[in-house]
C-alpha cells in the first residue's frame, strides 16, 4: 500500500515527492496551511489528496495551486500474524470472508479480513466462557464472489473439523449469497455429527452497533450445544439485539438489503431461537435431523444451469439460446403465481425437454407452493415437460439442480431426485403462520 | 482568594458551539427534522467498543461499555426511518446543511476544504444507534472580531445530532430517536478567549451570526456550548452541554477556581507525603462488623441488603478531603464523583466530614483504631455490594494518587449552579475513523455560489433592514438579539402592511416579557400562538390593544387560545355606540356636575365594560361626539 487509490494529477505529484500513505505531509495554498497523515484516496476527483488531521478528521485538498511538503516518514510496523496453534477445540470457526470477518484499519480506514482464533477472542472474549474454539481462514472473499468450487472446499473443511473432534462448526460468510452456500452445504453433507452454523453480519464489525459479536457468540453456542446435525443460518431474529434465529439451510432467504433480521425462514419455521444473554437454545420444532455417527461429504456441482425469471414480454428465443449455444442441462423457472409463464414459451420448453434438459418450476411469489393443475397454462407447461417443484425456493432449487446434475445423467432419475425431499427443502404442510403480515394500522 | 486575576493565571478558553440547523430533512436521510413524543415501537440494543488496529480501545468508549448498559430506543414514525435504527446505510450528505457550513466558513473568512469526508466518531453511551456520530469538517480557519482581541476559528464541522435521552434507569437507558440525525453545525474557536465575560460574548456573537442565517432551529436545547478551559499548570478540561449563555462566566470562574485549588492541593501534599508512602500504607479493611448497630441510615440499609462497609486509610491526607475547591464542592466531592461514575456507588464518607450522617464519634475512633491511623492521616468509608467496593477502592486510590500530578484530563458536565461534575475521561483521537458508507463530496464552485446566499448579514446591516420595515430603532436593536427575529420576518411577510410591523415587533419583543411580569408563563407563548393572535388582528377580529390581555390570560393557563380570543373579539360599532349612550344615560347627573371634565369619567366607565373588545381611540371619539350632543 504505497499510494492506494491515487490516480492522475495527485499520483504524479505524490510519487515525485516520494510520499507514501501514512507519511505526515503539509499542504499549503496562499496563507492556508494544513498538516496531517496522507490517507488512501477514494475520491472521484484525481486532483484530491486526503489527509487525516491531528484531531482525527479527514479532509480532501486539491493539489491545484497547492504546495506539498513531506514532514515525516511513516515507520512501518510489521504486521503480526500469529501462527495458529494446533489445539483440540469444541467449535471450529471457518472464515470465508464478508462483513463479519473483517476489521477496520483505523489509520487508513481500510477494511481487512481478520479472524484468527486470537482475534476472535479479542473481539468477543465472552466466547471463551462458552466453548473452546479454534479458527481457520479458508478464504477472504466477498460473498458475491462465492462459487460452487468454493462450496466444495467449505464442505471438506467442515468434515475435517468434525473428524478432528469438534462438536460443531461455525462458518463466517458474507450475507449476500449466504443462503446459496447454506443450500449447497445441506445437499453436500449427507451425514453430520453436529450443527453447521452459517453466520454473517449485516452491520460491519467495525462499528459498536455491529450485529456480528452477538451473531457469532450465539452461533458458537449453537454449534456446541444444539441437538441437531443440520446446516443452519443463524442471524438476528429481530431488529433488537435480544435473540437470534437458526433457520434451516434450505428454507431460508435474505429478505432485506440491510436489516439485521434480513434472514427469514420461508414456507417453514426456524429450527431454533438462541437467547444469547441467557445462553439458552430454544428448539422451535422437534422434527430436526439428529446427529449422525459420522460426517460424510458428497460435494459435486454442475453449474450448467440457469435461473430464469419470467416477466411479461419475455422473448422465447432466450431459451433456445441457452439450450443451443450455452449447452445448459437444466433450467429453474421462477414463474408467476402458481407456476406459469406465457404460453408463447411452450414450443421452446418443449424443444428443450426433448433435448433432455430438466425444466423445474418455482414461483416468484417466494411464499407458497406452485400448483400447475389449477389453470390451463400450468397443465400445458407440464405437458411439454416442466416439473412443478412444490414449495422449493428458486435459489434452493437451482443449487439442488446443480448438485443433482453432478450426480445423475438420466432425466427420469433427475426428476425423481428433484422431487424427493432430501434435506428438508420441501415442506408438504404449510400453516397459516408461514406468511408475514405487515403493519397497516 | 476572592477575585481571580485571569491574566496572571493564564486562562485560556476555547468554545465549541453546536447549533441545530433548520433543514428540510436530516443529515443522512429524508426524514423531517421534527421532534415528537409519539412512538409505537421500541428496539433494544447493546453497544461495544471497537478495537483499533493496534489493539487499543478508546478509553472513553471502554468506559461506557464497562457499564454494561442496554439501550431502549423509542421509534417515532413521523421523524425516523431505518437509517436512524442503524438498519440501513446512510444516504448522501444533506446539501442544504453543507451549504450552511460553507456559508459560515465564508462569514468567518475561513477556508473551505476541497472535498468533504464524513468521519465516524465513536460514542457508545447509546445516544447514537450506530455507536458513532457522523461528522465532517467543512471549513478551517477564519476569525471573529471581539473587543478584547481577535478570536481564531479552528474548524467548522457539520455533524448529526444524537438521540434524545428520555430516562436513565441505571442498567437501561431510554432514548427517543427523533433528534438523531438532525444536522448540527459545530464551530470551534481557538483558545483565544481570556476572560469569563469574553467567553459569553463570543458565544453570543457566534450564536447571533448563526441565527442571522435564518437557517437554524431555536428554542431550548437547539444550541449547546462546550467549553475548553485551562490555566497555566492545569489541563484542558472539556465542559459539555452548556445551554444557557448566562451561565458561561460562572462555569469558567468555577473551573478556574477548581484547577487553581487542585494545584494548591498538589503543592500542599507534596510537602507532607509522597505517592509511594500513600500506596504503601493504603490499608483497606472490611469494617462491616463495626457498623452492625449504627445509626447511619445509609450504612444500615446497605448492610441489610448484604452490602459491606470498607474503611480505607489515606496516609498524610488529613484536611485534604475537606478542602473546598469551589462553593459546596470539596476535594472529597471530586473523589466521590469518580466513585459514583466509575464504580456505581452512591459516594464516599471521609474523615474530614465526620462525625455526621449518623456516624458517631465512637464509631470513628473504632475505625481509626482498625485502620491504625495517626493524627495526620485521613480515612474514607464506602458502603455497597462487595464487587462494587472492590472496584471503588481502585478508583479512589487512583484519583488520590493523581492529586500529586495535578488535574486529571476529564470531560465534565455543567451543574445548574455553574459548578461542574466528572462525566468521563477525555476521549482520544483513536475514536475517529472514516464513514465508508458515504461518498466524499467535492465542493464545486456552484455549491459555493449557492452557499453565498446564506452568509449571514452583519448585525448593522440587519438593523438597517429591520428599520426599513418601519419599526423603531430601539425595537430593531432589541430584535436583532432576539432568537425570534425570523418569526418577526415570517409574520411581516404574512400580515404586513395590514398589520403594521411595529405591532408584530412589540408583541414578540415586549408583550412576551410583559406576560412574565403579570405572573404568566412566557414559555407557553409559542410561535404558533403569536402567529394565531396576529392573524386574528389581520382578519379584523380583535384589536391590537387586546394582545397583552389575551397573551397574559393564555400564559396563565386559562384555557384554549381560541376561547380567549373569542372573549376579546371586537364588538361592532353600533353595539359600542349603544354602550356609550347607556353609560352617559346612567351617569347623567355626574356628567352635568363635572361639565368639561366629564369625559374622563365616561371614558373610564365605558372602558371598564369594553376593555380588550374595542380600541380606546375609537371609544374616545365616540364619547366626545355623544357628549357634544347632550
Amino acid at each position: 500500500m504505497s499510494l492506494e487509490g491515487y490516480r492522475g494529477k495527485a499520483l504524479d505529484i505524490l510519487s515525485k515527492l516520494n510520499v507514501n500513505i501514512g507519511d505526515i505531509i503539509e499542504i499549503s495554498r496562499d496563507s492556508f496551511k494544513i498538516k496531517g497523515i496522507l490517507m488512501p484516496s477514494y475520491s472521484r476527483d484525481d486532483s484530491i489528496i486526503v489527509i487525516k488531521m491531528e484531531n482525527g478528521y479527514n479532509v480532501g485538498i486539491s493539489v491545484d495551486n497547492s504546495k506539498i511538503s513531506v514532514l515525516e516518514k511513516r515507520i512501518q510496523k510489521p504486521l503480526n500474524v500469529m501462527p495458529e496453534k494446533e489445539e483440540k477445540s469444541e467449535v471450529k470457526i471457518i472464515s470465508t470472508g464478508g462483513t463479519i470477518a473483517s476489521k477496520i484499519e483505523y489509520e487508513t480506514g481500510a477494511v481487512r479480513p481478520a479472524l484468527s482464533t486470537e482475534e476472535i477472542i479479542q473481539f468477543m472474549p465472552e466466547i471463551n466462557e462458552i466453548a473452546k474454539i479454534s479458527a481457520e481462514i479458508l478464504f477472504s472473499i466477498l460473498s458475491e464472489n462465492m462459487s460452487p468450487d468454493k462450496w466444495i472446499k467449505i464442505a471438506e473443511a467442515i468434515k475435517s473439523a468434525f473428524d478432528k473432534g469438534n462438536l460443531g462448526v461455525v462458518i463466517a460468510h458474507g450475507t449476500d449469497t449466504l443462503a446459496y452456500t447454506a443450500a449447497a452445504l445441506s445437499f453436500s453433507l449427507k451425514k453430520l455429527q453436529g450443527p453447521v452454523v452459517l453466520v454473517g453480519s449485516q452491520r460491519s464489525s467495525d462499528r459498536p452497533s455491529s450485529d456480528s459479536p452477538i451473531n457469532l457468540y450465539s452461533s458458537v453456542l449453537l454449534a456446541k450445544k444444539a441437538p441437531f446435525g443440520e446446516v443452519v443460518i443463524n442471524m438476528h431474529g429481530e431488529s433488537s439485539d435480544l435473540y437470534t434465529l437458526a433457520h434451516r439451510g434450505v428454507k431460508v432467504r435474505k429478505m432485506h438489503t440491510s436489516r439485521r433480521d434480513a434472514f427469514q425462514s420461508i414456507n417453514d419455521k426456524p429450527l431454533a431461537k438462541v437467547l444469547w444473554l441467557e445462553k439458552e437454545i430454544k428448539i422451535l420444532r422437534p422434527d430436526y435431523h439428529t446427529k449422525d455417527e459420522e460426517t460424510t461429504v458428497d460435494s459435486k456441482f454442475d453449474n450448467r444451469v440457469f435461473l430464469l425469471k419470467y416477466y411479461p414480454g419475455f422473448d422465447p428465443s432466450f431459451i433456445d439460446y441457452l439450450v443451443d449455444t450455452k449447452k445448459i442441462r437444466g433450467i429453474i423457472i421462477e414463474g408467476t403465481g402458481l407456476g406459469h409463464t406465457s404460453t408463447e414459451l411452450l414450443d421452446s420448453f418443449k424443444k428443450a425437454a426433448k433435448d433432455g434438459i430438466f425444466l423445474g418450476m418455482t414461483s416468484q411469489c417466494i411464499f407458497g407452493r406452485v400448483n400447475m393443475n389449477v389453470y390451463t397454462t400450468g397443465r400445458l407447461l407440464q405437458q411439454v415437460g416442466v416439473v412443478p417443484l412444490e414449495d422449493m425456493l428458486p435459489e434452493v432449487a437451482l443449487v439442488k439442480l446443480m448438485w443433482v446434475l453432478a450426480h445423475e445423467n438420466d432425466i427420469e432419475k433427475i426428476k425423481n431426485l428433484m422431487l424427493t425431499n432430501l434435506v428438508g427443502e420441501i415442506n408438504s404442510r404449510h400453516s397459516l403462520d408461514f406468511f408475514p403480515r405487515w403493519y397497516h394500522e | 482568594m476572592s477575585e481571580l486575576n485571569y491574566k496572571e493565571l493564564g486562562l485560556k478558553v476555547g468554545l465549541e458551539i453546536h447549533q441545530q440547523l433548520n433543514t428540510k430533512s436530516k443529515l443522512f436521510c429524508n426524514c423531517p427534522t421534527l421532534l415528537t413524543d409519539e412512538y409505537k415501537f421500541t428496539i433494544e440494543r447493546f453497544l461495544r467498543p471497537v478495537m483499533s488496529e493496534v489493539g487499543e480501545v478508546d478509553v472513553a468508549a471502554l468506559f461506557e461499555w464497562e457499564k454494561g448498559k442496554k439501550y431502549i430506543y423509542r421509534i417515532p414514525e413521523k421523524s425516523t426511518c431505518l437509517v436512524e435504527y442503524d438498519e440501513e446505510p446512510p444516504h448522501n450528505l444533506n446539501e442544504e446543511a453543507l451549504k450552511i457550513g460553507i456559508a459560515m466558513t465564508l462569514a468567518f473568512g475561513g477556508n473551505i476544504v476541497d472535498e468533504i469526508y464524513v468521519m465516524r466518531k465513536e460514542v457508545i453511551d447509546g445516544s447514537n444507534t450506530s455507536g458513532f456520530q457522523r461528522t465532517s469538517i467543512v471549513g478551517l480557519g477564519g476569525n471573529l472580531n471581539d473587543e478584547e482581541g481577535e478570536i481564531g476559528i479552528q474548524t467548522i464541522a457539520i455533524e448529526e445530532d444524537a438521540a434524545r435521552k428520555i430516562e436513565d434507569k441505571g442498567k437501561e437507558i431510554i432514548y427517543n430517536l427523533d433528534r438523531l440525525g438532525i444536522p448540527l453545525i459545530e464551530i470551534s474557536t481557538a483558545p483565544d478567549i481570556h476572560s469569563p465575560e469574553q467567553a459569553k460574548r463570543v458565544a453570543f456573537k457566534i450564536g447571533q451570526m448563526l441565527r442571522l442565517t435564518g437557517k437554524v432551529k431555536r428554542g431550548l436545547g437547539t444550541i449547546r456550548q462546550d467549553l475548553n478551559v485551562s490555566i497555566t499548570g492545569g489541563v484542558k478540561i472539556e465542559i459539555k452541554g452548556v445551554q444557557e449563555l448566562d451561565l458561561i462566566p460562572m462555569i469558567i470562574k468555577y473551573e478556574v477556581l477548581r484547577q487553581y485549588n487542585l494545584l494548591k492541593i498538589k503543592e500542599e501534599i507534596e510537602k507532607k507525603i509522597t505517592k509511594e508512602e500513600i500506596e504503601k500504607n493504603f490499608i483497606i479493611k472490611d469494617l462491616t462488623d463495626l457498623f452492625k448497630n449504627t445509626k447511619s441510615k445509609v450504612i444500615l440499609s446497605a448492610i441489610k441488603s448484604n452490602g459491606k462497609v470498607y474503611g480505607i486509610k489515606v496516609a498524610g491526607f488529613r484536611g485534604i478531603f475537606g478542602k473546598e475547591l469551589v462553593p459546596k464542592r470539596r476535594f472529597g466531592t471530586e473523589v466521590s464523583d469518580y466513585v459514583k461514575a466509575l464504580a456505581g456507588l452512591g459516594g464516599i464518607f471521609h474523615s474530614d466530614e465526620l462525625p455526621n450522617y449518623g456516624i458517631t464519634e465512637e464509631e470513628i475512633s473504632k475505625v481509626k483504631e482498625n485502620l491504625n491511623t495517626s493524627t495526620n492521616d485521613a480515612f474514607v468509608l464506602i458502603v455497597g455490594p462487595k464487587d462494587k467496593l472492590d472496584l471503588a477502592t481502585n478508583v479512589i486510590k487512583e484519583r488520590i494518587l493523581y492529586a500529586f500530578d495535578g488535574i486529571p484530563k476529564e470531560t465534565r458536565g455543567a451543574n445548574e449552579d455553574g459548578t461542574t461534575k466528572f462525566l468521563r475521561p477525555q476521549p482520544g483521537s483513536a475514536r475517529m475513523y472514516p464513514e465508508t458508507d458515504v461518498m466524499p463530496t467535492r465542493v464545486s464552485k456552484q455549491l459555493i455560489e449557492e452557499a453565498k446566499q446564506l452568509i449571514p448579514p452583519t448585525p448593522e446591516d440587519k438593523i438597517k433592514s429591520l428599520l426599513s420595515t418601519g419599526i423603531s430603532e430601539e425595537l430593531a436593536k432589541q430584535l436583532i438579539n432576539n432568537p425570534r427575529i425570523d418569526l418577526f420576518e415570517d409574520l411581516v411577510k404574512k400580515y404586513s402592511p395590514k398589520v403594521p410591523p411595529m405591532i408584530i415587533a412589540t408583541t414578540i419583543e415586549n408583550t412576551v416579557k410583559y406576560v412574565k411580569t403579570q405572573g404568566g408563563n412566557p414559555d407557553l407563548i409559542t410561535d404558533d400562538i403569536i402567529d394565531e393572535v396576529i392573524n386574528e388582528i389581520y382578519k379584523g377580529n380583535i384589536n391590537k390593544d387586546s394582545i397583552p390581555e389575551i397573551l397574559t390570560e393564555y400564559s396563565r393557563g386559562n384555557g384554549k387560545i381560541e376561547d380567549i380570543i373569542n372573549k376579546y373579539s371586537m364588538i361592532s360599532d353600533s353595539e359600542l355606540e349603544k354602550i356609550v349612550r347607556e353609560t352617559i344615560e346612567e351617569n347623567k347627573e355626574e356628567i352635568y356636575k363635572r361639565k368639561e371634565k366629564a369625559f374622563s369619567l365616561v371614558m373610564g366607565r365605558v372602558m371598564a365594560k369594553v376593555r380588550g373588545k374595542a380600541e380606546g381611540k375609537k371609544v374616545a371619539e365616540l364619547i366626545k361626539r355623544e357628549l357634544q350632543i347632550i
